[in-house]
């Protein structure tokens, strides 16, 4: 009986490994694709309009990802919580929800021109009780502004291709 | 109706505010179901996306700001500034969502002041009900 257990805590371990490993380079993967279509836009954290450009219109852009950290990892994390120090395995989850978060917001406007004042919300996913769910729920907002003169800043945009 | 402005900035780049009706917000609390948490604990497993959690929280999401829009359309506002969100967890698989702004009334530069012709709409910060 304490065998099967045993087994069955190896063979999650080893899913999770393999797999989370295998799920974590693709997304990385398609992260960075995404991220170079999007070099050429500015998106800053200051408040105002820069430029003085004339502002033709603008709009809150949403952008939010849920991602979870596998059972591999999990083990991983809470190993290292006994010594302390930094957990590896968290920061990656956390760096892959932003990005994808902040790529979600720009895909949703993906003509504007600026993305001012850009904010991260983080809040975590438990269920409760002893079946903790390893998840982060990252929010990025911004405010999209579109030039008047829109004809300067022809970006082409990642969706026209 | 114009769609509602909404921004996160203090103002509303390249209109003028002319008008402050004071805060508006809208929330939602929202509980997770069993279906969902299986196929989100079997996903748990492997890592990646947890996709019908992402669905979960973006509707919520919109359902907090469509009632804070509501507020300020009620106010008369014809944009929100300076919104923010915040998510709490009230108890165990039960989380709200806040959304809340600053409810103002914004025209173009050129534009008259003042905009006699909506009376209706109160005088700057001033108070008003939300009429239900």
């Amino acid at each position: 009986m304490q065998f099967i257990q045993i087994y069955t805590g190896l063979f999650l371990l080893a899913l999770g490994f393999i797999a989370g490993t295998i799920v974590e380079k693709q997304h990385y993967r398609r992260i960075k694709r995404r991220e170079m279509g999007f070099i050429t836009l500015p998106t800053m954290t200051s408040r105002n309009v820069l430029d003085e450009h004339e502002v033709m219109r603008s709009q809150l852009a949403l952008g939010s990802a849920v991602i979870s950290v596998d059972y591999f990892k999990r083990f991983a994390a809470s190993l290292k919580k006994l010594f302390g120090g930094e957990i590896h395995s968290y920061s990656s989850l956390l760096d892959r929800a932003r990005r994808e978060a902040l790529l979600r917001m720009k895909e949703n406007f993906a003509d504007a021109d600026l993305f001012v004042n850009v904010r991260f919300e983080t809040s975590t996913i438990s269920s409760g009780g002893n079946s903790r769910i390893g998840a982060v729920e990252v929010l990025a907002f911004s405010t999209a502004v579109w030039y008047r003169e829109n004809s300067k800043h022809a970006i082409p945009t990642p969706l026209d291709r | 109706m114009k769609a509602m402005i909404l921004t996160n900035t203090e103002t509303v780049p390249g209109l003028k505010v002319v008008a402050h009706y004071g805060l508006v917000q809208g929330s939602t609390i929202r509980a997770k179901n069993i279906g969902r948490d299986f196929m989100a604990g079997m996903k748990n497993l492997v890592g990646g996306e947890l996709v019908g959690y992402t669905e979960l929280l973006q509707e919520s999401r919109d359902q907090a700001i469509e009632r804070m829009t509501a507020q300020a359309e009620a106010l008369g506002a014809n944009a929100v500034i300076n919104l923010r969100f915040s998510t709490s967890s009230v108890a165990a698989g039960a989380a709200e969502i806040l959304c809340y702004g600053t409810a103002v009334l914004v025209e173009e530069h050129g534009s008259q002041q003042g905009s006699s012709q909506d009376s209706g709409y109160g005088t700057p910060g001033g108070q008003q009900d939300f009429g239900g």
